[in-house]
């Protein structure tokens, strides 16, 4: 499997990166180079084994449906880059 | 060309947790902006999500519900897209193993019953809030975000706009009844997206579909559905072509209209999220489950019948909400009439309620009062019509309807004497009718009795007003 600067592109714009056209073409050929060293792994047979979801061994790791909110709105506001009253504040969404 | 309207509805339903659904925040609804928060919810370097095993308990119920096969094994993956309101950059849902899948709705409605399958409930997350009305920029409330929801996914079953109503309408009696949501559509914590598509009638393949966005009641989601599979006939007659998209359902203009330009191509790039581990549930917690479903609208309708006699439409009324039935099972324990107790709820109660915008739980008179206010008019302590008159009073404090009758002089005079007195006052006041009725005009015995009631104020015994007129018109 190989990826194609169209799907560079592609995958940049849905991530919001920018790539110059020569920033493109490294990411393409570096991309491949990683693609090509995880198919290494083809090699092995999986027949018969179940797609591993999560590395590790435990399941239902769950908690007590127990209400604890520990943040102020000036704490959750603290390191926004931008704010107004109780808000976090963003360039305008839609027009 | 008669056309067939193909409907099917992707429900989100909003669960009523204390908490959120990967964190301790408090998931209630109405809190002043951005206190609901936490480092998960609000997507700080490191903070881990873990899984509120209330979700999966709500999830599984609804499943059984249902009709769903329950996985056993299910996994939480991330739906990744950029908004503001959505601070990690990815919701975390489900995609591969969803919790449940292949269920079934039974929905009845005017023109019959159907069966509408569904494909999936999965679990997932709220996004937080945009506003965007303000000024020059949009606003951001994050209390919503990581508020857990259920996906209930059907399949296109449904024909008419009416059925598709008639669905959702089930599908919030059902969350209410089991007590997982308290289903209101005008705070959004019911909230339904429908995809429609046309075809001719007859035709096996599905027409294009379009998926309308943004209907906040009922009637809403009928209007939605018609306005759009017209428009989609139209077109199709026009020589156009339906382009598969998403629309916005405008209730003021009663139209909807295309986001076009307003999202971006969906590619959510789903995959397994590896902060949350899988979920398995095992033959216990299904038994659990199994054990705390309640009691559900149909079966209980039926054991009102059989168990008290009541007529099937008063126990189809009387089990429309679990809250409204518990009401009227509450008010029979003490009344210990079933018929009165059914009368009394569906007449005076649900009127009430109606007037005043009150809920249920909402109302003044417990129905350990108004049992008690029936077991007043059985024992012949009061009449009816006093009754509706302590039944007012009884709104207005929590004194018990005895202690109202006492106090307000309300309780029913039987007394021979009195009684005799005030319809000899009635007789010789109307010498003209009295001649009138002895020459034959039977019906105006209702007119003498009128009277009677209306001189004692509504407090006479009807029957023992009944046997002495009689008596003394016979006379």
């Amino acid at each position: 499997m190989s990826v194609t600067k169209e799907n560079v592109a592609y995958i940049a714009e849905l991530a919001r990166l920018k790539f110059t056209d020569a920033e493109q073409e490294k990411m393409t050929s570096e991309l491949n180079m990683i693609l090509h060293y995880i198919e290494k792994l083809n090699e092995v047979d999986t027949e018969g084994v179940e797609p591993l979801s999560t590395i590790h061994d435990q399941i239902n790791v769950l908690r007590a449906d127990v209400e604890h909110t520990p943040l102020s709105n000036e704490e959750a506001l603290r390191n926004a880059p931008d704010k107004q009253d109780r808000f976090f504040k963003v360039p305008k969404v839609i027009g | 060309m008669n056309y067939e309207i193909v409907v099917g509805l992707e429900v989100h339903c909003q669960l009523n947790t204390e908490s959120k659904a990967f964190c301790g925040c408090s998931a209630k609804f109405g809190k002043s902006a951005n206190t609901n928060v936490c480092p998960v919810c609000l997507a700080l370097p490191g903070a881990l999500p873990v899984l509120n095993a209330r979700v999966v308990e709500d999830a599984v119920k609804l499943g059984l519900a249902t009709g769903c096969t329950i996985a056993r094994h299910s996994i939480l993956a991330r739906k990744n897209y950029f908004y503001p309101d959505l601070p990690k950059g990815y919701q975390i849902s489900q995609y591969e193993e969803p919790i449940c899948s292949e269920g079934m709705l039974h929905v009845e409605t005017d023109e019959g019953s159907k069966d509408v399958r569904l494909v999936r409930i999965h679990i997932e997350e709220d996004a937080g809030k945009s506003i965007h009305d303000i000024g020059d920029d949009t606003y951001i409330d994050v209390n919503r975000c990581g508020v857990p929801l259920l996906e209930i996914v059907s399949y296109p079953d449904m024909r008419t706009s009416k059925e598709a109503s008639a669905y959702l309408q089930k599908l919030r009696q059902i969350v209410k009844y089991l007590g997982i949501s308290d289903g209101n559509m005008e705070e959004g914590s019911l909230r339904c997206d429908a995809n429609v598509s046309v075809r001719p009638v007859g035709a096996t393949e599905y027409g294009t579909r379009t998926e309308i966005k943004n209907m906040n009641s009922f009637r809403n989601v009928e209007r939605a559905i018609e306005y759009e599979a017209k428009r989609h006939i139209e077109v199709i007659e026009g020589g156009g072509v339906i382009v598969q998209e998403t629309r916005l359902w405008d209730a003021d203009k009663l139209e909807t209209r295309s986001m076009r330009g307003k999202e971006h191509a969906h590619d959510y790039r789903y995959f397994p999220d590896p902060d949350l581990v899988p979920v398995l549930v095992d033959d216990g917690m299904m038994h659990r489950m199994r054990e705390e479903l309640p009691e559900f609208p149909e079966d209980r309708a039926a054991r009102f019948v059989s168990e008290f006699g009541i007529p099937a439409y008063d126990a189809g009324v009387l089990t429309v909400e679990r809250e409204l039935a518990d009401y009227f099972e509450a008010t029979l324990n003490v009344s210990g009439d079933a018929k009165a107790s059914s009368n009394w709820v569906m007449g005076e109660v649900m009127r009430t309620l109606k007037e005043k915008y009150l809920d249920i739980h909402e109302f003044a008179i417990s129905p350990e009062r108004l049992g008690g206010l029936i077991k007043l008019i059985n024992a012949g302590a009061i009449s009816n019509t006093i009754a509706k008159q302590v039944f007012e009073l009884m709104q207005e404090d929590e004194a018990t309807p005895e202690a109202i009758v006492e106090r307000e002089g309300l309780a029913q005079v039987s007394d021979t004497g009195a009684i005799e007195a005030s319809i000899k006052e009635i007789l010789d006041a109307n010498q003209k009718q009295l001649e009138q009725y002895r020459s034959g005009k039977a019906q105006l015995f209702g007119f003498f009795v009128g009277q009677c009631m209306q001189k004692m104020k509504g407090k006479a015994n009807p029957k023992v007003v009944n046997d002495i007129l009689k008596s003394m018109l016979e006379g």
